[in-house]
């Protein structure tokens, strides 16, 4: 029991949290700025996958780092346009097109993958990003190793969380994505585009999933393989529920998550006894718990999940 | 120039959709395999040989298309409802772990125990999507996240009792699970081939789900449950009952898919006993335009595109997760199909 305790003052502990936490920060910013417009994104898990493999092949094939996450950007928001397209002017059901999205995107990235990359016996590597220290802070004690000697991605996510609530919260275009959510004939009445709207923000929701994605290849691992999202595009999806659609909510979510997840994987080393499977259920298990904690106080945007058409009511 | 809403969908295009959404995946699909620098109609032959071209590789489709059966109906009845059951890979594991279970443990005659097996394997199935289903109607927890996570819930448990209580000791180290009794295997349908009855309890599944949804009260109740669920509960359905009942039914015919591949072909369960039937099920709903007999016809042709694929893959080269890419392209050029025989396009 004290080892268990023990491993909760451990400053790795700590720096592993917010390393965890980081795809999930963009993954879940990226679905609450969809869901917030208006469109439940599904395609998330396989767009995350997209950009895994795009980010990490773009720099496996010569790119620097920083065109790598461009490359999966842009990667994630062309399937974004797809689901946007069938979604928004067309009126198809979210659920249906976001899972076809999800099938299609992984299964392409997965043959993309096979084609152009010559896999021996070990998947083949790239030079990830390395942890930047920041100068005098990162010898902070504790404080130092744990938020100032990340990798940039890391900074970049805290940092999108910040521009997020700003631009929803503040600005004229994020009162025009929440009341697009809301009820897209109050936009229309403004004289503004609900369609344009909705798909800008699917769009630029889906390139930061991609961006997500791409952190687990270029940050966390250093090669791509089939399978390696592994439901953190599904978590995420509750995540943002778990957040009653707000991004301060929804960065503590991704940190608690990944609080739960760094713990259980450290816990496994001196817990005896217990099956691993069941330390690898338990974010799920949680993540299921969690939606239904907060289900009864979910603050749904009124018109997600419901199509926009002209003149229709 | 505007879209109206169509008040009967006609035969004829019901029936072309499909047609029309599947040509249009094989077409997008050819650029992929240009790219690979294989000629496409090429390839599309070898994957035709590959799946239909002799007697022993039409067998092997028909086993693989017998899973896609049950949890293409799984989906369907769901979604009519308007339930998003995405959890069929679970159910299938869940059909499958309980079957391999009882099946080596019980000791009963062949006759007994092969439907007492698929019971228990429907009871598992409907149970996991029970769970769901009531956090929905009793918290408004959205299924489509639940069901989603709990597939990996139950390939973990699967996992964990595998390497555990239900390790084979003859495996070899191999993980997987103890088989069932030889009892209890269900009668091959073409001796020497891999193809067992299940692939008729399929089709028989499948028309007892017909006649449920299309001539019972049940049937009526979740059609206009998914249509328009105010109206329904209005109409004075309860839709707490319906929905349940549909998730029942929907996890049940997932949980027989796990099943009657337990005893048809793997006799035990492994974690990577199914190459993604539950998500496969989903496409091969919507390929059905949700109709039971539909979805015997469109898993067949889901089947062909995988046992093809590999064929065609080990042929030319060709990466064979282009199976996916043609099954995932299916499902969106479907949907985007669907909505010309719904609606009409008005000068």
């Amino acid at each position: 029991m004290t080892e268990a305790m023990d491993l909760l003052l451990n400053t790795s502990l700590w720096a592993a949290v917010l390393r965890i936490a980081t795809p999930l920060i963009f993954g879940v910013l990226g679905a609450l700025l969809c869901e917030r417009a208006g469109v439940l994104n599904l395609g998330i898990e396989g767009i995350m996958t997209m950009g895994a493999m795009t980010g990490w092949l773009a720099v496996f094939l010569g790119a620097p780092l920083w065109v790598g996450l461009l490359v999966a950007a842009l990667c994630g928001a062309a399937m974004g346009l797809v689901h946007a397209i069938l979604t928004v002017p067309l009126g198809l059901s979210q659920h249906v097109s976001g899972l076809g999205i999800t099938l299609f995107a992984s299964a392409l990235a997965y043959y993309l993958y096979r084609l152009i990359v010559e896999v021996g016996d070990l998947p083949p590597t790239i030079e990830p990003f390395r942890a930047l220290e920041i100068p005098l802070l990162s010898d902070l004690p504790l404080l130092g190793p744990v938020l100032f000697s990340q990798a940039m991605p890391t900074y970049i996510a805290l940092f999108a969380v910040a521009v997020m609530a700003y631009v929803l919260a503040r600005t004229p275009l994020g009162l025009a994505i929440r009341m697009t959510g809301e009820n897209p004939h109050a936009v229309e009445a403004q004289g503004l585009n609900p369609f344009r709207i909705r798909i800008g923000a699917v769009v630029a929701g889906s390139a930061l999933m991609a961006v997500g994605g791409s952190f687990l290849t270029m940050v966390a691992f250093d090669s791509f393989f089939p399978g390696m999202v592994q439901g953190r595009g599904w978590i995420c999806i509750a995540l943002v529920v778990f957040a009653s659609w707000r991004p301060g909510k929804a960065l503590l979510g991704a940190l608690l998550f990944a609080f739960f997840d760094a713990y259980q994987l450290r816990l496994q080393t001196v817990v005896e006894g217990v099956p691993y499977q069941l330390f690898l259920m338990a974010p799920y298990i949680l993540s299921i718990v969690a939606l239904i904690l907060v289900a009864r106080r979910a603050e749904v945007p009124a018109a997600l999940m419901t199509p926009y058409r002209r003149g229709e009511r | 120039m505007r879209l109206e809403r169509r008040a009967h969908a006609p035969l004829h295009l019901v029936l072309l959709a499909p047609l029309a959404a599947i040509c249009a995946a094989l077409l997008l699909a050819a650029g992929l395999i240009a790219a690979a620098g294989v000629n496409p109609l090429g390839a599309y032959g070898e994957m035709l040989r590959g799946a239909l071209g002799s007697r022993l590789s039409i067998t092997e489709m028909l086993t693989r298309a017998t899973p896609l059966i049950f949890t293409g109906l799984a989906a369907a009845v769901a979604f009519r409802a308007k339930l998003w059951n995405i959890g069929g890979e679970g159910q299938f594991f869940a059909g499958a772990l309980i079957t391999a279970w009882i099946g080596h443990t019980l000791a009963a005659p062949g006759w007994l125990g092969v439907p007492v097996l698929l019971l228990a394997g429907m009871a598992a199935g409907a149970l996991l999507l029970a769970g769901p289903a009531y956090l929905r109607l009793r918290f408004g927890v959205d299924e489509v996240v639940t069901t989603l996570l709990l597939n990996f819930i139950v390939v973990l448990f699967v996992g964990l009792m595998i390497e555990g209580p239900l390790r084979d000791p003859l495996a070899f180290g191999w993980p997987q699970s103890v088989p069932v009794d030889s009892s209890f295997r269900l009668p091959d349908l073409i001796p020497r081939t891999r193809l067992h009855v299940g692939l008729l309890i399929g089709v028989a599944a499948a028309g007892l789900v017909w006649l449920v949804l299309a001539r019972t009260v049940f049937g009526a109740e979740t059609r206009a449950a998914g249509l328009n669920a105010r109206a329904a509960a209005f109409a004075g359905i309860s839709l707490p009952r319906t929905l349940m009942g549909v998730a029942l039914l929907s996890g049940a015919l997932a949980g027989l898919a796990g099943s009657v591949e337990v005893l048809g072909v793997t006799a035990g369960v492994t974690t990577t006993m199914s190459p993604g039937f539950g998500y496969a099920g989903i496409v091969v709903a919507m390929l059905a335009a949700l109709h039971p007999a539909g979805v015997v016809a469109a898993a067949i042709f889901v089947a062909t595109v995988f046992v093809g694929a590999d064929a065609m893959s080990r042929a030319t080269g060709v990466p064979s997760f282009i199976a996916d890419v043609i099954v995932a392209l299916c499902l969106l050029t479907m949907i985007v199909a669907l909505l010309f025989t719904t609606y009409r396009v008005r000068r």
